[in-house]
């Protein structure tokens, strides 16, 4: 009986311990390279780089629109930062151009603590963009918090694709 | 050998405890017995013939409190004071009981009295008479319950309260008010983008909130009465987190204007922008205090979102305390109707949990276990609190009494719930028909 007893506490400190690893705030880029702005750009037509708009030709990387982030992190990370100059060059080079710039997070913790930290997200892109020739009247940045989940699953893969500020070009929004 | 076997005991009943909670959807309370008022709610006669029981919704409401032990009536069923053996319900424990009888009007109507009956004493200690239209019975039972909840602890009831919520059903977005206890739920407004952060203005008849309907955060406010609703705060950026003043003059509320999320006061037609204070990083979730010479809110600037609280006056706000030390992620404050204390929302290890904290003493205290519990808010009597928390990914509103020891889920609720509010007392609420 005693054994039995024994054996069980440890089983449950063990459970407790694995349950306590799980939480790691760990993020894997790999798991979601190439899906970024896909959705765009995915069902423009020909494919031929011609005529078309550059914002929507799947070979042009303004057709990317999402940068990811890290767990509770507004850094933009090294590979997204070549999208954001593009597409802070191709503001620069469209005076008329104007973008809305949505920061999005995880759906843990509070709803409006969320939205502010969507908000750095989002800041953070503008702030990029401005040091690289847009212009503040351009961009308006805002956030949706965790309320508009582009992956609506619970669990690490699915709040990795949620932690995202995705840029909108004036009549996509 | 003893101490051990005992502590496997422990382990195994907190195992079992663990496993009833889970089985009980409905109700799960626990703790606190010795303190509790043995009570005991006869069925009020021909009751079975109303369309909606009274005695029912009043124990389920009192219940709610923590503070009631129900006795069972043991098939003794008086209406009126002579029908009662007081020795028979001395010799069960009972310190109070609940009669009453019910009329069914030709008209529809109900001629509804009740008693609550002092058996030590064998005598009245309050009672009510009404003309009920049968559509207002539930309201009728909530006045009861807190007649009886005034006359036994001394505190003002709240069951004749109402909560607001957001409910999401498929892609659509409704904020509903309903009564205190999660009935008789309606929209105000659906949407098919997000709604969120309800805040009840000081007097109950406005609801300040922001909707997500022009693809970014914009702040309205709602007169219940007419439905008439007007954007305040719709800046450049993201607007949120409304919080009124207590005199419903002025709204605290979050924008983003000069890049990061900051606090601003507006006026509650939206007019007179003014920036309350200033801090590097985010500050969010403004809350007055109830004597409006302070707010506490959320901000990040010591690395992690702690809460602060600071002094306001004239519409400057004097320097930033920091009142929460413990763990990494500590949310959403909102401050208990005497002041004295606050709510909010502690990370405990993965788990988010609601936690008190009294301004003087500094201890943290918290209140539930469950895994995604969020918005905390204060009932108008500051004993009980109410709360969003998740059960197999579905959100669903519970109460937990301010002490931690009684919890209930709402369960008349469907859809995935979120975003509660408890609103304040109505003046309308105290016009009752006392009968001796």
């Amino acid at each position: 009986m005693k054994k039995l007893l024994t054996v069980l506490i440890i089983c449950l400190l063990s459970a407790c311990a694995s349950q306590n690893k799980q939480s790691a705030e760990v993020d894997d880029p790999a798991m979601r390279s190439g899906g970024s702005g896909s959705q765009d750009g995915a069902n423009s037509g020909n494919g031929s780089g011609f005529g078309l708009n550059p914002l929507r030709d799947p070979n042009n990387i303004l057709s990317q629109r999402s940068v990811y982030y890290d767990y509770d992190s507004y850094t933009i990370k090294s590979e997204y930062r070549e999208l954001v100059l593009a597409h802070a060059r191709y503001l620069r080079d469209n005076g008329d151009a104007k973008v809305l710039l949505q920061g999005n997070t995880d759906e843990r913790g509070s709803r409006e603590y969320n939205l502010a930290l969507g908000q750095k997200r989002a800041n953070s892109v503008k702030n990029a963009m401005l040091l690289s020739g847009a212009r503040d009247h351009q961009i308006e940045a805002v956030s949706l918090g965790e309320e508009k989940p582009r992956a609506t699953e619970h669990g690490e893969s699915a709040w990795a694709e949620n932690r995202r500020a995705d840029i909108l070009y004036q009549g996509e929004y | 050998m003893r101490v051990l076997t005992r502590y496997c005991y422990l382990v195994l009943s907190l195992l079992l405890w663990g496993t009833q909670a889970h089985a009980t959807l409905n109700i799960e309370i626990f703790g606190g017995g010795s303190k509790r008022i043995p009570i005991a709610i006869v069925p009020f006669s021909q009751e079975e013939r109303l369309p909606q029981s009274i005695t029912s919704v009043v124990t389920a409401d009192l219940e709610r409190t923590g503070l009631f032990k129900m006795v069972g009536t043991f098939g003794q069923t008086p209406h009126e004071p002579g029908d009662i053996v007081y020795t028979d319900w001395q010799s069960r424990g009972t310190s109070a009981i609940v009669i009453g009888s019910t009329h069914l009007l030709p008209d529809g109507r109900v001629d509804v009295r009740f008693r609550l009956m002092d058996v030590a004493k064998a005598s009245q200690i309050t009672g009510f008479t009404g003309v009920i239209p049968s559509d207002q019975l539930r309201v009728a039972a909530h006045r009861i319950a807190d007649i009886i909840y005034e006359a036994l602890t001394g505190d003002v009831g709240v069951f004749s309260t109402r909560i607001a919520f957001v409910v999401k059903g498929g892609n659509k977005y409704a904020l509903q008010i309903a009564d205190s206890d999660g009935y008789n739920a309606q929209s105000i407004i659906e949407y098919t983008e997000p709604i969120i952060s309800p805040a009840w203005s000081p007097d109950g008849s406005k609801i300040a909130y922001v909707s997500f309907e022009n693809k970014k955060p914009v702040i309205y406010v709602q007169t219940l009465a007419t439905r008439e609703r007007k954007a305040v705060a719709n800046f450049k950026g993201s607007n949120s987190a409304p919080a009124w003043s207590p005199n419903g003059d002025k709204l605290a509320v979050v924008l983003t204007l000069h890049g990061g999320s900051q606090i601003f006061l507006i006026n509650a037609d939206g007019s007179g922008l003014q920036r309350l204070a200033q801090s590097p990083g985010i500050d969010t979730e403004p809350n007055f205090s109830p004597d409006g010479r302070s707010i506490i809110f959320t901000s990040d600037r010591g690395g992690s979102p702690q809460i602060y609280r600071m002094a306001i006056s004239e519409g400057n706000a004097g320097a930033a305390e920091r009142l929460t030390f413990e763990g990494s992620y500590n949310v959403s404050p909102r401050f208990s109707p005497d002041g004295k204390s606050f709510t909010y929302i502690h990370r405990n290890g993965d788990r988010f949990n609601i936690a008190l904290q009294g301004f003087n003493n500094r201890q943290v205290q918290l209140l539930t276990n469950s895994k995604f519990d969020e918005s905390p808010s204060f009932a108008p009597n500051g004993k009980m609190i109410l709360y969003a928390t998740e059960i197999s990914g579905r959100g669903i509103l519970s109460v937990v009494s301010s002490d931690g020891q009684t919890k209930q889920r709402l369960s008349s609720q469907t859809g995935d719930i979120r975003e509660p509010s408890w609103g304040p007392w109505l003046k309308s609420q105290r016009n009752n028909h006392f009968i001796n």
